[in-house]
């Protein structure tokens, strides 16, 4: 049996939903954008469902405690085909048993979300970590960005936390949607970019005057912090994976 | 006047670099006011140098003249190099425009001792000041305690500050009178234990009163030169011990000498740090702090010195195969934790899953065990059954050479010891 929803947080809720109403037994989720029909192999539709979802949800509070909560919704955001069934057979197994089954890690559900939680929060602290602000010319700071994972929802506290005196913008590029701190509150947004723009490194004159002078200043000080009879590059790629590289002022090129 | 502040970045980035403190976690300052930063309970790493270490701080020297002329430092009064000094508005701008771009988590301030203690801790004093007051700056800062500064500038300072540290410099007293005669671990004793005192009085304030000020909330550190003078492994984790203990320390860096001087009495230039050596001690540290270990039980008068080869987990494991095997299924988290091949986190996990029933090898696996090496020291569920006992050479020669081809491509810099 397969079981089919549209992607959205709200859709697998209700596909647990409904295997609750309807217990067919084994089912494997998927979602619309990978499934691709069998032969010899049922298929049921999810409809996605407000009131079913809240109901599923209302339902995981009351069972697991807020850190388990937390590794559910990460798993989510991972955006991963394979994680969507392990949430899927998690919820199930977790109604199906006593209350703190969550902490079985000897489960394979059990510890499968744990380990996209786990990417997942590396992902989010990366991003907190890797983003450069530049300033823009109407004294915005704004950061464009890709990550692997959906993380925007996790990293917004953090930043409006921290910048809660100037206005910024972070732009997930690769999902085309971005969050905008205008002093009070964080709101969501597109962006129509001007055709041709750079939407990593806008070019400096759409840039504050300042931003040139502190992106040197940086990268000098990146420079100087260095010990050169310490070198270990291998220990640095480590923890600075090329991928992120194009985010990093310090090593843009001079 | 961009070439000029550049310069001086250069030169005061450049001296400050030695010390490896750099750690912005034990903050515990919110952003209240609407103001700039907050701090990460756990700190972050907004990049990393290409020798391997975090970023997280902006790490300067106020300035590095120097009345004092210690040898194993880069601004002894008698070393030939640049000097320069920042305004206090320098370091202001500076520290408030690499923040805002999330360069940074914060200022590491510290400075060379120009004139005398006083007059350079006030200095330090009015940079800090004028981020919190003027600038509402939240972020964090770490701040050298200068030693020989009056209690009235430190016990100051330990309002504004998140962080404050003193270096003992060299493990012992011996080693730091060879190198700087002029200076005593005194010195540093003095400050530690009255910044202490401190905290201690503030935190006891804090329960009968409400709106008490925060006083150094990320606590003190400090930082040991390793290998400049001929101490022992044991040597200088007892010291690391004693200081964890007697002024309830953070955390203890151990730096690696970079050699910077021709004096005999030290590794001549060119020499490589003794970064193996270091990764040790830092083992050991861990050890110490997270794994139930005491420092006596990894050091001692039998064994003065870390292995190079292995891990002084794995070391102590081999020189005590008496307690082993353990029974994952059964055994005290304490006695889990020191299991080679099992960390923290997988030693929680152990406890909580075997609840739900006995633990077997492909479970042990996916919860992160390194099995290849914990399972000379486990039995759970299906482990093998053995018919002989290895003795613990026979279990690190095992180990050795399993992990031979994987350790030798992990650091280069490690190589070079053997
Ligand atoms: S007092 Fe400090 S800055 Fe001056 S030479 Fe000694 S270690 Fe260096």
């Amino acid at each position: 049996m397969t079981y089919i929803f549209d992607g959205s947080l709200q859709g697998l809720l209700t596909a647990v939903f409904e295997w609750f109403e309807r217990k067919p037994g084994k089912a494997v989720l998927k979602s619309t954008e990978i499934f691709q029909p069998e032969a010899f192999v049922e298929s049921f539709t999810v409809a996605t469902d407000a009131e079913k979802a809240d109901r599923v949800w209302a339902g995981l509070q009351k069972k697991l405690k807020k850190d388990s909560l937390r590794k559910f919704y990460c798993s989510y955001l991972s955006e991963i085909p394979e994680a969507y069934h392990h949430l899927f057979q998690f919820c199930i197994y977790i109604f199906q048993n006593q209350a703190g089954s969550e902490s079985n890690y000897g489960n394979e559900h059990v510890i499968a979300i744990s380990k996209y939680a786990k990417s997942v929060e590396r992902e989010k602290h990366r991003m907190e970590a890797f983003i450069r602000f530049q300033k823009t010319g109407d004294g915005i700071f704004y950061a464009g960005i890709d990550p692997d994972f959906n993380v925007l929802p996790l990293i917004s506290n953090h930043f409006k936390n921290r910048y809660a005196d100037q206005q910024w913008v972070i732009y997930d590029l690769k999902r085309k949607y971005g969050l905008h701190y205008n002093l009070n509150t964080v709101e969501e947004i597109t962006i129509s970019f001007s055709h041709g723009i750079n939407k990593q490194n806008p070019a400096p004159v759409l840039m504050d005057e300042s931003e040139a002078l502190y992106a040197t200043l940086w990268k000098d000080y990146f420079k100087s912090a260095n010990i050169v009879a310490r070198k270990n590059t291998k220990l640095h790629l480590q923890h600075v994976p090329k991928r992120y590289w194009k985010y990093l002022t310090e090593k843009a090129p001079v | 006047m961009s070439d000029r502040i550049r310069e001086k970045l250069n030169i005061l980035a450049d001296a400050a670099k030695y010390d490896v403190s750099c750690s912005s976690s034990g903050g515990t300052r919110k952003n209240t006011n609407k103001g700039l930063g907050d701090s990460h309970s756990s700190g972050i790493c907004h990049t990393y140098t290409e020798d391997g270490r975090c970023v997280s701080l902006l790490k300067i020297l106020l300035t590095n003249h120097c009345i004092y002329d210690c040898l194993f430092c880069v601004s002894r009064k008698s070393n030939d190099i640049k000097r320069a000094a920042f305004t206090v508005d320098e370091v202001v701008e500076l520290t408030m425009n690499f923040y805002r771009r999330n360069y940074i988590e914060g200022l590491f301030l510290s400075s060379g001792i120009f004139k005398n203690a006083d007059f350079t801790m006030e200095r330090l004093l009015l940079v800090v000041k004028k981020l919190r007051l003027e600038q509402n700056y939240n972020g964090y800062i770490h701040l050298k305690t200068i030693p020989g500064a009056s209690d009235e500038l430190i016990k100051e300072a330990g309002l504004y500050a998140d962080r404050m540290s003193i270096n003992l410099e060299m493990p012992t007293e011996a080693g730091l009178k060879l190198l700087a005669p002029e200076k005593s671990h005194k010195d540093v004793i003095k400050p530690l234990e009255f910044v202490q005192q401190q905290i201690t009085q503030f935190t006891a304030d804090k329960k009968l009163i409400k709106h008490v000020p925060k006083f150094v909330p990320a606590g003190q550190s400090t930082q040991m030169v390793i290998g400049a003078t001929p101490e022992s492994d044991k040597d200088i984790m007892y010291t690391a011990n004693a200081f964890y203990k007697n002024f309830a320390l953070k955390r203890v860096y151990y730096s690696g000498y970079v050699p910077i001087s021709n004096d005999t009495r030290m590794p001549i230039l060119g020499t490589q740090p003794p970064l193996l050596r270091e990764n040790r001690l830092y083992q050991t540290d861990w050890l110490m702090r997270f794994y139930g270990f005491k420092v006596q039980e990894i050091l001692n008068d039998a064994n003065p010195n870390l292995d190079v080869d292995i891990d002084p987990k794995l070391s102590w494991a081999i020189r005590n195969m008496q307690h082993f095997p353990v029974d994952i299924n059964t055994a005290d988290y304490k006695m889990i934790l020191r299991i080679p091949g099992i960390g923290v986190m997988s030693a929680q996990k152990i406890v909580q899953a075997r609840k739900f029933g006995k633990l077997r090898i492909d479970q042990l696996k996916k919860i992160g065990v390194a099995y290849n090496r914990a399972k000379h020291f486990i039995t759970c569920l299906d482990s093998p059954y053995q018919l002989k006992d290895y003795q613990g050479t026979q279990i690190k020669a095992f180990i050795l050479a399993e992990s031979q081809s994987k350790y030798l491509k992990t650091d280069s810099n490690q190589m070079i010891l053997f």
